[in-house]
């Protein structure tokens, strides 16, 4: 049972990835740094570099963090990265779609000895 | 021409059975089930409905009367309070971003729910159920109605109250309520009771009323105790309504218990996270607190609800699911539910702020375990950037929880540091969730929420307005630099400090 309803009851996902005019949902967050709230959520083309979403898109937005001058491109494609929750070799030169991201995917990304405002388990 | 006496006069019992179940009858033309075609889809058995009895047995006559003596009385204090400036006695204009977050927040909740319990006062086929659920429907209406009254006056000196109910429809914030609302009133009447009369009104109803209507008695908004008082006598009837019907339900069959368990698990946590809310209300908005979150839940929910809940394992029912979270969360809830409302500011019917001292103080006292370590270096990062004239704006949009539609600003348990991640798929789409809990919920009727409404991903399909973040601000009718932005630079603290100048110079 999908539903407890009075007849026949099934519809489209809202969020289906066609509503999207050829981009896809794609969230990312570098962990450990709350001082943002949440992770971001980007509507991105797929065929979009990785790389170019990290320095035109997510560098930008984490700006006010006190931490983004201290990490470079390099640094954050050397980090360790998580995609949906399973380890991934991120590659800045590839696109979205090649690095495995799919709509509604989950980037999560860590660089060692930048743990936020008052390092390590603080989450700042 | 014979004069006939009148009839002597009835007694309660009798008037309630006359008022009640007499006026009901099994109808002949149609067959019941068709007549009311509602109230056995759910699955909940019912072999004897007139096994159910209003313990208040109130009449409709009855119910006129009072109602109409509470609302004499309301709109006098209301008046006055008008006439005499009542705005003046208020702490802190800070105070008032709490009751923006209720008329755009809570009083719509009031009118939808008069909507819920319309349909369940038409579509139980028990009659003493059916004239309860009425007579809570019109009480709702009531409220939503004194409540935009009694806060109306405010509304000609401040922002962010002047669209509640569009607001309520449109804004991001707002569609964690709203949708809460609405997938009570989508379902069947007897979740919709053990929804809202049961887990919300029951189990939960102290966290929401004593903030609110104590934090107004703090802060000397006397518009809002007055509409206080006069919903209190509704509230006890609408919480005996509540257990009632719990109670009925698991009475009357065996097979209804694991149904009533799985919606309780469900509207314990829906209602839980809708509470988020509250939470930064009782320990950021308030300028005169009352207790803190950690505090009232302890109270009301850890004692109470263990209390309420051990009485209720003679028939069965076990405490909510993941109450546990919950529990683990007190110690984190406000603090990241106001660094968030910090952060989104720009897109806020309401404005935000930083501690002071001796909030910072307080915060530190009554969270030993958490606030020092993890949530004051966050805040005091954001006011030392906001004395360099660099207050944080985050002007990106949040992930968004499928299922309770908040940002994902929730961490794992027992991880303050880790932001919590779940997810499920189904019919070859992903869905992601901020919790356990909200995950469950997703996968108990999946159809139903692959059609939520989430305000990010609208915003980003082109439905809101249009592209730039002032476009949706204007097509959720904002009064922009008026209605949202930090406290300190917003009309409403100019206004106030002027007040207040005015009036230390007329002393
Ligand atoms: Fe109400
Ligand atoms: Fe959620």
């Amino acid at each position: 049972m999908s539903v407890n309803s009075i007849g026949d009851y099934s519809f489209d996902s809202r969020d289906k990835l066609e509503n999207f005019h050829g981009a896809m949902l794609v969230f990312i967050q570098w962990e450990q740094h709350l001082v943002y709230c949440a992770p971001f959520a980007f509507p991105l083309p797929p065929d979009m570099l990785l790389g170019d979403v990290m320095k035109n898109i997510v560098l930008p937005a984490y700006a006010y963090h006190p931490d983004s001058e201290k990490a470079t491109l390099e640094d954050f494609e050397k980090g360790q990265w998580l995609l949906d929750n399973k380890p991934l070799q991120a590659d800045f030169t590839k696109s979205l779609a090649e690095n495995g991201v799919k709509h509604q995917s989950i980037l999560r990304v860590t660089i060692p000895g930048l743990d936020g405002l008052v390092g390590q388990g603080s989450a700042a | 021409m014979a004069i006939t006496r009148s009839k002597p006069k009835m007694g309660i019992k009798e008037r309630y059975a006359s008022m009640t179940r007499d006026l009901g009858w099994e109808t002949s033309y149609q067959p019941m089930d068709k007549v009311f075609p509602y109230d056995k889809f759910e699955g909940i058995k019912i072999h004897d409905w007139d096994a159910w009895v209003d313990p208040f047995r109130l009449t409709m006559d009855a119910y006129w009367k009072y109602q109409s003596e509470k609302e004499r009385k309301l709109y006098a204090v209301i008046d006055s309070f008008a006439q005499n400036n009542g705005q003046m006695g208020i702490t802190d204009a800070r105070y008032l971003n709490a009751i923006k977050l209720f008329i755009t927040g809570v009083s719509p909740l009031e009118y939808a729910a008069h909507r819920g319990f319309a349909f369940a006062g038409r579509h139980f086929r028990g009659v003493g159920m059916r004239v309860a659920s009425q007579m809570q429907s019109i009480d709702e209406l009531r409220h939503a109605q004194t409540q935009l009254h009694a806060m109306s006056h405010y509304n000609k000196f401040f922002g962010g109250m002047h669209s509640s109910h569009l607001m309520y429809d449109r804004v991001w914030y707002l569609s964690v309520p709203k949708s809460y609302f609405d997938d009570a009133m989508t379902a069947g009447p007897f979740e919709f009771l053990t929804a809202i009369s049961f887990s919300f009104e029951y189990v939960l109803t102290n966290l929401l009323f004593v903030p609110f209507m104590s934090g107004a008695a703090h802060n000397g908004d006397m518009a809002t105790v007055t509409f206080g008082f006069s919903a209190q006598s509704d509230e006890s009837r609408h919480m005996t309504l509540g257990i009632e019907i719990i109670k009925f339900m698991l009475e009357q069959d065996e097979a209804n218990l694991p149904i009533v368990q799985r919606w309780i698990d469900k509207w314990f946590w829906r209602g839980y996270r809708l509470l988020a809310l509250v939470s930064m209300m009782m320990d950021y908005m308030l300028p005169k607190r009352v207790m803190s979150w950690r505090e009232a839940w302890e109270i009301y929910f850890e004692e109470a609800g263990t209390a309420l809940f051990e009485d209720l394992s003679r028939y069965g029912l076990k405490m909510p699911k993941y109450y546990e979270v919950a529990n683990w969360e007190k110690d984190h809830l406000s603090h990241q539910v106001w660094s968030t409302f910090y952060n989104y500011a720009g897109a806020t019917a309401f404005h935000t702020w930083m501690p002071n001292d001796n909030e910072m103080e307080w915060l530190r006292d009554k969270y030993p375990d958490s606030f020092e370590k993890h949530y004051q270096p966050r805040f005091e990062h954001f006011i030392k950037e906001q004395k360099k004239g660099n207050r944080f704006f985050n002007n990106t949009l949040p992930m968004l929880c499928q299922t309770c539609q908040i940002p994902f600003i929730f961490t794992e348990p027992g991880d303050p540091t880790t932001t919590c991640f779940r997810e499920t798929h189904y019919k070859g789409n992903r869905y992601n969730f901020c919790s356990d809990g909200c995950k469950d919920i997703f996968e108990q009727e999946p159809e139903k929420y692959i059609q939520a409404w989430l305000p990010v991903y609208q915003i980003y399909q082109g439905n809101c307005g249009g592209k730039e973040i002032e476009d949706v601000l204007r097509w959720y009718n904002f009064n922009l630099g008026e209605d949202n932005g930090e406290y300190l630079d917003s009309p409403d603290y100019d206004l106030w400090t002027q007040w207040k100048e005015s009036q230390s110079r007329a002393v």
